[in-house]
């Protein structure tokens, strides 16, 4: 849903001019510091900090994992020790953050900064082996050394690779890191050679290498073929959220609240007063609990966050608690409901054949003319003909509701079967159709009625 | 400004949007807007895109067969030939993302680049890590950039397996009948007025809103119709204030169209030869109805094949118990309570056709077919000519010789057209409707 927009609810002439002058605004350099140019300064710094993932300075909560990490990676980084981690955890729990703030505080150290080498892989990316070697390649700067053999066979290239690491010694060779993203996708390569090589090297007194993966399941080892699990040290790192609702709210604060370097000092003070007052306010502790209570990850926070700043402006430039109301509305608005909501009466009415099916033969599939059947025995019992419709039109509103995935074929190969004979499923639940009734813009009553009834 | 104003009236919320996306600064990394179809998704898109002038890349997942083709678009119109002509052949995700990289940092993006990719369902069936990895592309290619996807159906129906970077949810509501109303009547006839134009609009959403809610469908079909409506008003006959005779005129010709145009089964350019033959015919009670698609499903076939495949028909909606007392000739008394059992579930009328073996199709057909046929190669070539003309299928695959199975694929009103040609009552045989 879009009609989040409350106050700024007017012809789109206004919405338009307005970004234009927040665009205009902008070109002003910051003698005074209008309210336009403050505004945009806080979108600048905290759309950084909520979108683009912003590093902070230290990661919260994770004291003892960082460290842990931290000194890990030194170890292979001054001294040469081969290691294999994983870091596990749920999507949203800071990962890939630890990791960078690990690798920030890492490459502050000149020694480390000097030796170590990093490769990147996401299992996103790189889907094979032989497009992973040739990242690999890549971002080692062997490609001149290799000249056109990148391009080579995939043994080769992978013979060359475990000679070069072979080569190097741990007194030597500079040690290299290895950061696997999405770990649990390199483990359904084909016979997991990529890990395997990697983990061998980092077991044998070769080149020193470290290999950190990341991924989000718990069960990662089960995945590993047996040879390759022996090989890995066993070493996790779990991120598991061990957050209160005080800290979140805490973190909601500390989120929205601006730094002390912001150029208009003034400005930024009453920001964060305004920001103190809103954690403060009733209703946002509420809301603020109920998202805690769905999710504790910060991602779904961030939307949060974001679809309240987005509603800041020239004209409104704080945010109030019917703005965090109105983003907490959409983000736990009911898709389903929203679809069925725009559904024309014909649809409407075949769901609600659809539904009592269901009630009667106990969830059995059914196909359209058992639906069709059941929509004429309520038109029967019903005077006004208002809804008789001719078949194929009822036959595109079925295929319509098929398009939109509400109803969906028993078995996905069922083309030889005719149209109206093909067995399908209802996707919607008993109390999300009679909720959908009830909201449903001008409803007639003998619908409504007939929704509601028990059996058909 | 005020173009953006014109085109988009009932858009108002969703063009705030802009607000939310801000170019200049960093933006979400993707955004999921649902909404029904022709509910202005593609095209609000369009015009903010074009209007604030800001980079973009337009991609629709049908067109797109296969992942190259996506790339190439979008680095087309970010950067120009140069750097769509350097993906490999046939590029992955990684070549994809490391030419991005490379383009980029030589000319960094000043303002957020989007990427729309609209009718983002079909995503669904492409590469399991395209979607994530769209998804995430913001850190990936470590870009300002937002992916926005724009679909039909909502995002519970698209999440992976193992989880992604969950998108922003936006919904675009659909018109309601009053904004439908409005937008309709933007588009009217210089030569009548508007009222005018807006009551026929109100009668057409009248006949068609319980039905079709597709801005798209209504938009044709109003612009199919209303020469018809003004057809009185050209002879003479009413004024353009006279709403109810008007109304009259129109609303069984609505109706007729609702069951031929807006089915397909008539082209639109055929409906509008019969609205010009329909005026000439006038003074003429009876004209020819031009046949509709379905109407041609007549099909011509040879005696034998007629009776094969009533044969099929009768084997296939008939339990076989009740074979013996509809075509043996000496079967004793049908008792009645045997039949007053059956409940409607049971119907086969309801449930589809079922499979039967080859022989008690012969069975049948011996018994319903009159005279001697022999059981020749060109009754057996008859029965798998029927197969490959649709009107049979073929069950299982597994024998294809010994034992094939078979189920009749036609409709009723079919199969009565066919044994009214040879003379053959069917509905008598017929189990479900036995009296």
């Amino acid at each position: 849903m879009l009609r989040f927009w409350g106050p700024l609810r007017s012809p789109v002439s206004f919405s338009v001019s307005s970004v234009q002058s927040i665009m205009s605004k902008r070109k002003v350099k910051d003698a005074a510091l209008p309210v336009g140019e403050c505004i945009t300064q806080v979108q600048k710094i905290l759309r950084e900090r909520l979108c683009h993932q912003q590093l902070p300075e230290k990661p919260e909560g994770l004291e003892a994992q960082h460290k842990h990490l931290l000194e890990l990676l030194k170890r292979t980084a001054v001294h040469g020790e081969s290691n294999s981690v994983l870091i596990v955890g749920p999507r949203g729990a800071g990962k890939t953050m630890l990791l960078k703030c690990v690798l920030r505080d890492l490459l502050e150290e000149t020694e480390a900064q000097k030796n170590l080498l990093q490769v990147h892989l996401n299992g996103l990316l790189q889907t094979d082996d032989r497009i992973a070697l040739k990242e690999i390649t890549r971002q080692l700067h062997l490609e001149n050394v290799v000249g056109d053999k990148v391009f080579g066979s995939f043994a080769e290239n992978l013979a060359f690779l475990l000679e070069a690491l072979k080569k190097g010694d741990r007194s030597s060779s500079r040690p290299v890191l290895f950061v696997l993203d999405e770990f649990d996708l390199f483990a359904h390569h084909k016979n997991q050679t990529l890990l395997y090589n990697l983990f061998d090297v980092s077991q044998s007194a070769q080149a020193p290498i470290a290999v950190v993966g990341i991924t989000c399941r718990l069960d990662v080892l089960e995945l590993l073929e047996k040879r390759v699990k022996s090989r890995f040290s066993h070493r996790q790192i779990h991120l598991l959220s061990s957050l209160t609702s005080t800290q979140y709210l805490e973190r909601v604060q500390t989120q929205l609240s601006l730094p002390d370097h912001f150029p208009d000092g003034q400005f930024a003070q009453d920001w964060n007063d305004s920001i103190k007052t809103l954690c403060r306010d009733k209703s946002v502790g509420e809301i603020l609990q109920r998202h805690f209570n769905s999710s504790k990850d910060f991602r779904s926070l961030h939307m949060l966050l974001m679809l309240c700043l987005s509603r800041v402006s020239v004209a409104k430039p704080t945010i109030k608690p019917i703005d965090v109301q109105e983003a907490s509305r959409v983000c736990f608005a009911d898709a389903t409901a929203n679809m069925l909501r725009g559904l024309s009466i014909l649809e409407l009415c075949l769901i609600i054949a659809m539904k009592h099916l269901n009630d009667v033969y106990e969830g059995e599939p059914f196909n359209l003319q058992m639906v069709h059947n059941e929509f004429k025995k309520f038109l029967q019992r019903k005077s006004n003909s208002m809804y008789n419709f001719e078949r194929p039109v009822i036959m595109k509103a079925f295929e319509h509701l098929q398009e939109l995935e509400l109803i969906r074929p028993v078995d996905g190969s069922s083309a030889k079967t005719q149209r109206e004979y093909r067995l399908m499923r209802l996707m919607l639940d008993h109390s999300q159709i009679v909720e959908a009734l009830q909201k449903y813009p001008q409803c007639p009553t003998e619908v409504k009625q007939w929704g509601m009834s028990a059996f058909g | 400004k005020s173009h953006i104003s014109f085109v988009m009236v009932c858009y108002e919320e969703q063009a705030n949007l802009i607000l939310f996306l801000q170019p200049q600064q960093y933006s979400y990394p993707s955004i999921f807007i649902y909404g029904h179809r022709a509910s202005g998704k593609s095209h609000v898109m369009q015009v903010l895109f074009k209007e604030l002038e800001l980079p973009h890349a337009t991609v629709s997942c049908v067109e797109c067969v296969s992942v190259a083709s996506l790339f190439e678009h979008v680095l087309l119109s970010f950067f120009g030939y140069e750097a769509a002509s350097l993906l490999p052949r046939s590029p992955s995700l990684s070549d994809f993302v490391r030419i991005y990289r490379q383009q980029c940092s030589r000319s960094p993006a000043k303002q957020t680049r989007y990427i729309v990719m609209e009718k983002s369902e079909l995503l669904r069936d492409a590469d399991a890590n395209l979607l994530p990895a769209l998804l995430r592309l913001q850190e990936l290619v470590e870009d300002n950039i937002t992916v926005i996807l724009l679909s039909e159906i909502s995002w519970d129906k698209f999440r992976p397996n193992t989880g992604c970077f969950e998108p922003l949810l936006l919904h675009f509501p659909d018109y309601s009948k009053v904004e439908l109303q409005q937008i309709l009547s933007l588009d009217r006839n210089p030569s009548y007025s508007a009222e005018f134009y807006s009551s026929y609009i109100n009668i057409l959403l009248g006949v068609f809103y319980s039905v079709c809610r597709d801005l798209r469908e209504l938009r044709h079909l109003a612009a199919l119709n209303f020469s018809k409506f003004c057809e009185p008003l050209a002879e003479g006959k009413v004024k353009e204030t006279d709403t109810h005779k008007l109304w009259r005129n129109i609303e069984p010709h609505l109706k007729k169209a609702m069951q031929t145009v807006y089915l397909r089964e008539v082209s639109s350019h055929q409906w509008e030869q019969m609205q010009q033959m329909e005026k000439e015919a006038d003074n003429c009670l009876f004209f020819p109805l031009p046949k509709g698609l379905s109407a041609h499903t007549h099909v011509e076939l040879p005696y034998y094949s007629k009776f094969l495949l009533i044969a099929a028909y009768l084997a296939s909606y008939n339990p076989a118990r009740t074979d013996k007392r509809f075509f043996l000739k000496h079967h004793g008394k049908i008792r009645k309570t045997h039949f007053q059992k059956k409940n409607e579930k049971a119907s086969n009328h309801l449930l589809g056709p079922k499979p039967f073996p080859l022989d008690r199709l012969l069975a049948i057909f011996y018994s319903v077919v009159d005279s001697r046929v022999a059981p020749t190669a060109s009754i057996f070539s008859q029965i798998s000519s029927l197969v490959t003309l649709q009107l049979l299928t073929q069950v299982s695959h597994d024998d294809q010789l010994d034992a094939p199975k078979y189920k009749c694929a036609v409709p009723l009103d079919f199969i009565c057209a066919i044994s009214r040609t040879v003379n053959f009552d069917i509905v008598k045989y017929l189990y479900d409707f036995l009296q």
